[in-house]
């Protein structure tokens, strides 16, 4: 049995990203001064990375489970679903 | 489409919108389902079991026609240590009796077919679109706004789930809190029938559940699942948000990490994963309910908050249908009068109290004091497994006295006192 990395656990999924109009907007300035950033190991996408400077982030591959929404209590992210047919398509669930 | 007014607008194409959809629109109601997802499903998972009792109740045997996995039969919950797992074990083919039994299921299926039961029962289903905001007049929700377009209704459902945005945007819940959630992350991993029926000691269409406690979330409050479907297996992780956000644990990387503990790893050997997916579980309950209704709006299903998460059992589903089921009907009263405010839509809360939606809820309502004790998921499987392994060991030494050996467990892992706080927590909270 192979360990997968998360980015081919995405890979199995099927997506429609939204080019136009990311769904979750984060401030960065907020998460510099956080101390925790929960983000970055409850996200169950991996989505969220800081490289000691800066969260990075990237919307394609959101679960769209909320788990940062709900996590980020300094309130750094705005999160909404991604517009109607965009997002994550599950075809087990 | 601004021109239509419908009786009611649902949000939401789950378990707990569908339902309300197909009930209303049994009744002849002009009924809207609103789905983002691509089809009703697509945007919908979970662990994966459905206790039928409820849907029964709306569509008898519906288990006969609906795409289910398979009924469990077998109950399994493990303690999980670093090396080690010790394992109750229930087989009874009286869990398989109909309609107190339970199926697993997959939710793109399954959720697509019961939305299709409403769209056959008259319901209008519109798909792809995202719900924005309600629209409100003289102090009442009176529709959605969806992108450029207005609808109007008389009553909004919002079934629109965990993190019901609409429900705070009518200003019924403020913003979720970490402690009173759960996030689950899935993989779902093929596996041929025959093996399944092989690896878990199963039959025709008899289905495993299995909970593990313990090592999996790497001693975080929490739990692992593994639910087996026909051809392939349902595994995974859930962690309390709150909790976790304490123990720093990768969710991403322990749900991977969970498919090589020594007790899983030959039960998924060789399967092929097929999908990843994840979600939040609201599990605190009463504790976390919203307010259920204001003019012209009721919530329903996961918006409201209704999952009970036991440690041993988790239902959510059964718990949306009922409570859509509910929903529907206080909008029929509401109609009968011709009055959708917050006075007589209050009556769905008060059919949600004479349900077992409420009752279950209220039985339940001291677990997750249990569920957050940290000892549950470190020192408690450490003794067990412990224990047990001195009991079956043969080291060649002259052998210590039971009673003596566990004494020395539970005086190195922990105390008496810590033990029987758990004990009374445990006997109070089910």
């Amino acid at each position: 049995m192979k360990r997968l990395s998360i980015q081919e656990r995405l890979a199995l999924d099927k997506f429609q990203v939204d080019h136009e109009e990311p769904h979750i907007t984060i401030n960065k300035d907020i998460c510099r001064r956080c101390v925790l950033k929960p983000c970055t190991f409850v996200c169950p996408a991996a989505l969220y990375t800081w490289n000691g400077e800066d969260i990075s982030f990237d919307h394609a591959g959101c679960l769209e489970c909320g788990a940062c929404r709900v996590a980020c209590t300094g309130k750094a992210i705005t999160w909404n679903y991604p517009r109607g047919t965009f997002g994550v398509n599950y075809r087990y669930g | 489409m601004s021109e239509e007014k419908f009786d009611c607008i649902i949000v939401g194409a789950g378990p707990a919108g569908s339902t309300a959809a197909y009930e209303l629109a049994r009744q002849g109601l002009e009924v809207l389902l609103v789905e983002k997802g691509d089809k009703p499903g697509s945007k919908n998972m979970m662990g994966g079991r459905l206790y039928c009792y409820s849907l029964h109740r709306i569509i008898p045997n519906f288990w006969e026609e609906a795409p289910v996995e398979r009924r469990v039969e077998k109950e399994e919950l493990s303690f999980l240590t670093e090396h080690g797992a010790m394992t109750i074990s229930l087989d009874n083919e009286v869990l398989g009796e109909a309609p107190s039994h339970s199926y697993v299921v997959l939710r793109a299926d399954f959720d697509a077919w019961l939305a299709g039961k409403a769209e056959e029962a008259g319901a209008m289903i519109a798909t792809g679109i995202r719900v924005d905001d309600l629209l409100w007049a003289g102090g009442k929700v009176c529709g959605i706004k969806a992108g450029e377009d207005e609808i109007l209704s008389d009553v909004v459902i919002a079934a629109d789930g965990v993190n019901s945005l609409l429900a705070q945007r009518a200003g019924l819940r403020g913003e979720l809190r970490p402690e009173h959630v759960s996030v689950g992350a899935k993989s779902v991993i093929a596996l041929p029938e025959k093996t399944i029926e092989d690896r878990f000691c199963l039959r025709g269409n008899e289905g495993a559940a299995r909970l593990f406690v313990g090592a999996g979330t790497k001693g975080a409050p929490g739990g692992g699942f593994l639910y087996t479907n026909k051809e392939s297996v349902s595994f995974g992780l859930v962690f309390n948000l709150g909790a976790l956000i304490k123990a720093g644990v990768s969710v991403a990387e322990a749900v991977e990490d969970f498919k090589f503990h020594p007790a899983i790893r030959p039960l998924l050997e060789g399967g092929e994963v097929v999908e990843y997916s994840a979600h939040l579980v609201p599990e605190a309950g009463l504790a976390m309910k919203p307010r259920l209704f204001t003019g012209g709006m009721l919530v329903a299903g996961d918006a409201a908050g209704f999952v009970i998460n036991t440690g041993f059992m988790v239902r959510g589903m059964d718990l949306a249908v009922t409570s859509g089921a509910l929903a529907a009907k206080a909008v029929i009263a509401a109609k009968e009068k011709g009055d959708f405010s917050a006075d007589t839509l209050k009556i769905y809360e008060d059919f949600l109290r004479q349900s077992h939606v409420y009752s279950d809820l209220e039985a339940y309502k001291n677990v997750p004091e249990l569920l957050e004790e940290p000892d549950m998921y470190t020192t408690l499987p450490a003794l067990v497994v412990d224990i047990l392994t001195d009991l079956f060991k043969v080291k060649g030494n002259p052998p210590e006295r039971v009673q003596k050996m566990v004494m020395r467990h539970i005086r190195q892992k922990t105390s008496f006192w810590k033990l029987a706080k758990i004990g009374w927590k445990g006997a109070r909270s089910i």
